[in-house]
């Protein structure tokens, strides 16, 4: 099946099964091994990219389904010579380990700050109505859909807060 | 998994066309994929209807008409959901992860799948799955299983959070059939217990796509969901309720309550409803509406603990209702 994706800004045509996941194009077919994948079941978050804007599990999509879009990966949120805030911060707060969850955190840290930008409210949010603060709890909650093995949270908590803050690391 | 014709649908009719000759809708595909990987389901035929116009939310009957395209995020995030019917967004905010919720639809979530353990290994007997063939759960790991509704064939409960919410709020669906006509159901009447056939869920027909939910204009009083689970985000309900509560001067003068994680179908009970109204919150009271709504439960070794959870977290709902709002 013929696909075209927009992929970290340059065009692609995916000529793959129907089955193919997202993930799968993106690794096995496209040689863009930066997003991870961990379960395979939408259940760790290792396999999240931003498609159009939002956060998805790249695991749980068809790519056939994406003919059009645009896809974000981490390859496209920042180079080894220009790191994004959030890559930056990752590194001076020690927000990983192994660094296998590293590339979802990322993907997905950076589009959570566009929803909280965009006043979406969280399962902790104390008033549904009211601007968000942006406390550690809000954090970790939105963030719940990436798990990390190695327990990195404490600081990935903190790598976060300090960009979402609009401090410079 | 196995292999599938793939088509995407440009129009409602076209999707209708294909849905009458037999294809598989697919939506968000949290989890229809899920599934399919796992080949608990082999549809032959996928229909991708998320190119209709189904993503809107807008006013209408005066309540609220959302598209069943309309992801969890955008239902849960939207103005008029949190300030009127701040439950629903509740139990969307407590269900799956930022994630999920962004690609997870109104229509798949309400026809998600059951999370039993024996349901999902195609390895394992599952009267839902392979009717006849006999349950393993019962007696078996029953964790997320009903206490309430099940079946000597089949305990599974209904996962969803979202459809306890609607079903409170006593929203309804207008699906259309494979003839092109549109009817409109209640939610309430909409899942079907197990019996003898749990592999039939709904009352759907083959072929029938769900368009709209509807939900009834805004009740007074407060509202609230509260959920319980293994872990503080990312799990699935062990016990969940949604309920409202409208009072005046000083006793219950309107409730709608309904429950999660103990059923196979988003449980509302009208008797637990009729004994709240006309009364004065109390102890006591949320005592007798605890009894009649566990009247006939039937919990399993791996489950009984679901029995006193339940109380207490529809104890905890009701006080936390039923408190006096500091002036
Ligand atoms: C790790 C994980 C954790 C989760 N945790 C929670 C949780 O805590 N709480 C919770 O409530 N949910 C949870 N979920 C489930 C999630 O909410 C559902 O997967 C999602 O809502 C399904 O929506 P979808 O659009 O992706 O459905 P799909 O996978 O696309 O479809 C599901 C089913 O609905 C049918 N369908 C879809 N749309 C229509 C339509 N318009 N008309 C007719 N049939 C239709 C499909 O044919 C399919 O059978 C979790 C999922 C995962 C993977
Ligand atoms: S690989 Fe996609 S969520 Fe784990
Ligand atoms: S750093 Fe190892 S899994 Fe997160």
């Amino acid at each position: 099946m013929q696909t075209k994706l927009t992929i970290n800004g340059k065009s692609h045509n995916l000529n793959a099964d129907t089955r193919t996941t997202l993930l799968d194009a993106l690794r096995n077919h496209l040689g863009m091994t930066g997003t991870k994948k961990g379960c395979d079941h939408g259940q760790c978050g290792a396999c999240t990219v931003i498609v159009n804007g939002r956060r998805i599990n790249s695991c749980l999509t068809l790519a056939c389904m994406h003919d059009g879009n645009e896809v974000t990966t981490i390859e496209g949120l920042g180079t080894v010579d220009d790191l994004s805030p959030l890559q930056r911060a990752f590194v001076a707060h020690d927000g990983f380990q192994c660094g296998y969850c590293t590339p979802g955190q990322i993907c997905s840290a950076t589009a959570m700050l566009e929803e909280i930008k965009a006043g979406w409210p969280s399962h902790v949010s104390a008033d549904l109505n009211a601007e968000i603060a942006l406390s550690d709890a809000e954090i970790a909650e939105r963030m719940s859909g990436n798990l990390c093995r190695c327990a990195a949270y404490p600081n990935i908590v903190e790598a976060i807060r300090t960009v979402a803050q609009g401090g410079r690391t | 998994m196995r292999s599938f014709h793939y088509e995407r649908a440009a129009d409602t009719p076209d999707a209708v066309a294909a849905c009458a000759a037999g294809a598989t809708i697919i939506a968000g595909g949290t989890n229809l994929l899920d599934l399919m990987k796992r080949e608990v389901v082999q549809p032959e035929r996928l229909i991708d209807i998320t190119r209709l116009d189904l993503r809107t939310i807008e006013s209408a009957e005066g309540g609220l008409s959302i598209g069943a395209l309309v992801s969890n995020s955008d239902l849960a995030a939207h103005r008029d959901v949190r300030r009127d019917w701040p439950v629903l967004a509740q139990a969307l905010l407590s269900g799956a992860s930022g994630q999920l919720r962004n690609k997870a639809t109104t229509g798949g979530n309400l026809l998600q799948r059951t999370r039993c353990y024996y349901f999902q290994d195609s390895a394992m007997p599952c009267n839902k799955r392979e009717p006849g063939s006999g349950c393993h759960a019962l007696g078996g790991a029953t964790r997320l299983h009903a206490i309430l509704g099940g079946s000597d064939a089949c305990i599974a409960t209904h996962p969803s959070d979202m459809a306890v919410a609607m079903t409170m709020l006593d929203a309804s669906l207008d699906i259309i059939g494979k003839d092109g006509a549109s009817r409109r159901l209640r939610l309430r009447d909409f899942y079907r217990l197990p019996g003898d056939t749990p592999h039939i869920e709904t009352v759907l027909q083959p072929g029938d796509l769900i368009a709209k939910v509807v939900l009834p204009p805004p009740a007074g009083g407060r509202q609230t969901y509260r959920k319980v689970r293994d872990r503080a985000s990312y799990a699935f309900a062990l016990v969940s309720v949604a309920a409202r509560i409208e009072l005046a001067e000083g006793r219950i003068a309107d409730a709608s309550l309904a429950f999660g994680g103990i059923a196979p179908r988003p449980w509302h009970d009208p008797a637990v409803d009729r004994l709240l109204v006309g009364e004065v919150p109390s102890a006591a009271l949320f005592a007798r509406v605890a009894d009649v709504l566990l009247d006939g439960a039937a919990p399993q070794e791996g489950n009984a603990f679901k029995v006193p959870l339940l109380r207490r977290t529809l104890t905890a709902t009701l006080n936390e209702l039923c408190r006096e709002i500091p002036q």
